[in-house]
């Protein structure tokens, strides 16, 4: 197995301490695009390296710069340090292991972008991420890596942490814009305010993933020719059913099946039954796809996707009703309230869900679940409402007999979800 | 009433962005990491320093569900019931908890001891089931473990 790339060191104790991360030759790609770069000649290294960004959208990342207007006289960089896609651990695990790795991969996009000031919008609930986060940008501006006239070169730079407080819609990049403004977390209408043309106050900015932004200090050090040899190197973050769930790094394209295995294989040795590929907003594959490529491609083929490459593993005993309510429940719960197919649809999908879930189910109820995926299809103003239908197509074609078998026997009430008390949604999650 | 310490350090926030608006949330978090909540004087003295109307302070403060417009307890459990953690046993956690505490989650102990809350993944499916007491992150962790951390609490 190859080395790893975008772990390398995060498990060493004090790669959060600026010597250490130097000596393992950071800040070096920084000094080199400083030197001998153009700002243009880094986003093109970008490019060529294919970088897609690891938010959950996909985008290529060097398209997404050259959107950027060149001649904007301010210009703003936004880091999502939000993480909020359920089963998705990997920006938490690169700011408590590598956070200069970030700080760098800032830089180096300010420059090439022509920025002066970057936000990293941080969940609340990453205390010690934070912490460390704020260390390592401090020890950057003594060390002359931030701040004013950086390594004697007329290129300046500010970071400010700004925290995030308890939304999942604030990780969308529009609503994150909203919230970073000092509004309630709500999605913009595309166009116009496609962030790289008018993103944080009206300014075009550039908004993207912590992994992404990772991913580009080894691009400059080592060239797009490199990165695309190493795979190029994907972060999966494993968990559920498996033995020691971990975030995994492998060439993009990785199976399932390999991935389990890394992750210490299937808990108890029992056998998979389905999992998530891309965290909960993508579609959940059944077995059969274990040795299918968690690849952008393949997995749009299988109306899924690879989304935040969040890969939550279920083995044959999971109750997949029970999985998919929960699943439905938490959009309805962060449901922001602003258009009418997601907050009502998703109140729908988890009210028929809790009955067939409390043996009260309806035979046309699963009728009713599939015109409402296809009604919350293409008509939600944003991608969170969209979340809902995958799991639910999912559940009716490929787990239909366990729904069938809820309502075929007026069963007792099975034990219950922890979230599914089902009571008033909370609009504004 | 704000402290001094506190308005200063909002002051420095505000100074952070081009428009005043955007050190609203963390200023709300540094009040609430102070005297533990939000409250309606809090809302309107912060609506003052930036230059706010108070009704836009409320707003905002009312959307997100970790600016706290309400006094929580003196702990505040964060329990994970997302799918990773429920696969995880996070049911079994939580009722266990629910009994250690004599409370449901979303509510808090009669002496004001401890405020339970069910949340969203944590971002630390890695740890499941998992828990963050007060700023700590615990997991995995076994009902029993997860008992005697919150039984712990003063
Ligand atoms: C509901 C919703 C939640 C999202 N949450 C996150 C998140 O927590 N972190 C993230 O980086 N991207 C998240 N995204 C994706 C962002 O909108 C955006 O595509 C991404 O941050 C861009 O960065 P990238 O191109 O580097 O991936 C979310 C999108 C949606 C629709
Ligand atoms: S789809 Fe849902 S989260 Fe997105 S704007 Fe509509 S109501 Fe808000
Ligand atoms: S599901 Fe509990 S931390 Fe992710």
């Amino acid at each position: 197995m190859a080395e790893p790339v975008l772990l390398r060191y995060v498990r060493e104790p004090d790669q959060g301490e600026i010597e250490a991360y130097e000596r393992r030759g950071g800040y070096a790609a920084l000094r080199r695009a400083l030197r001998e770069l153009s700002p243009d000649q880094v986003t093109d290294l970008v490019d060529r390296s294919q970088l897609r960004g690891r938010g959950g959208a996909g985008f290529p990342t060097g398209r997404k710069w050259k959107f950027v207007p060149k001649d904007a006289p301010v210009k703003y960089l936004v880091v999502n340090a939000d993480e909020g896609e359920p089963g998705t651990f990997k920006d938490r695990t690169l700011l408590e292991g590598d956070p200069h790795l970030l700080v760098e991969g800032i830089a180096l996009a300010a420059y090439a972008n022509g920025v002066r000031t970057a936000y990293v919008y941080i969940r609340r609930e990453f205390y010690e991420a934070r912490r460390k986060l704020e260390t390592a940008i401090a020890q950057a501006y003594q060390r002359g890596y931030l701040g004013q006239r950086i390594l004697g070169t007329d290129f300046s730079l500010d970071v400010y942490v700004h925290p995030g407080a308890g939304a999942y819609i604030a990780g969308e990049e529009t609503a994150l814009l909203e919230s970073l403004e000092g509004r309630r977390a709500m999605p913009r209408l595309k166009p116009p305010y496609f962030p790289a043309v008018m993103g944080l106050y009206s300014k075009p900015t550039v908004l993207n993933n912590v992994e992404t932004l990772c991913c580009v200090p080894w691009i400059v050090r080592e060239g797009p020719e490199w990165w695309l040899q190493q795979g190029p190197p994907q972060l999966y973050s494993v968990s559920g059913h498996v033995d020691r769930p971990q975030v995994v790094e492998a060439p993009l394209g990785t199976t399932a099946r390999e991935l389990i295995e890394r992750a210490g294989g299937v808990r108890g040795g029992r056998q998979v039954k389905a999992f998530y590929p891309g965290g909960t907003s993508s579609r959940p594959l059944p077995a059969r796809h274990l040795d299918v490529p968690l690849r952008h491609e393949e997995l749009a083929q299988l109306g899924s996707m690879l989304g935040s490459a969040a890969v939550i593993v279920m083995d044959e005993t999971t109750d997949m009703v029970k999985v998919i309510a929960r699943v439905c429940e938490f959009y309805r719960d962060e449901s922001c309230g602003k258009c009418t197919p997601c907050r009502e649809g998703t109140v729908w999908v988890t009210q028929i869900l809790d009955r067939i879930l409390h043996g009260r189910g309806r035979p046309e109820d699963l009728d009713l679940l599939a015109s409402l995926a296809r009604n919350m299809t293409g008509t939600c103003f944003c991608p969170l409402g969209e979340s809902v239908p995958p799991s639910l197509r999912a559940g009716l074609e490929d787990f239909r007999e366990e729904f069938e078998a809820y309502i075929r026997a007026a069963r007792e009430p099975v034990s219950m979800p922890v979230r599914l008390h089902l009571g008033a949604p909370a609009p504004g999650g | 009433m704000l402290s001094e310490a506190v308005k200063r350090d909002i002051e420095a926030l505000r100074g952070r962005y081009p428009v005043a608006q955007s050190a609203l949330i963390p200023a709300l978090l540094r009040v609430q990491e102070e005297q533990g909540w939000v409250s309606p004087e809090a809302m309107a003295e912060v609506g003052r320093l930036l230059g706010l109307p108070v009704e836009v302070v409320a707003e905002v403060a009312s959307f997100y569900t970790l600016i706290f417009t309400e006094p929580p307890g003196r702990h505040v459990v964060q329990l994970c019931t997302n799918v990773s953690c429920m696969l995880s046993g996070a049911e079994a956690v939580r009722e266990r908890v629910e009994r250690a505490l004599g409370i449901r989650a979303g509510q808090t102990t009669p002496d004001g001891r401890v405020t339970l809350l069910a949340v969203e993944c944590l971002a630390a499916c890695d740890q499941a089931p998992c828990m963050i007491v007060d700023q700590q992150r615990h997991g995995p962790l076994s009902p029993e473990e997860a008992a005697r951390l919150v039984e712990e609490l003063d």
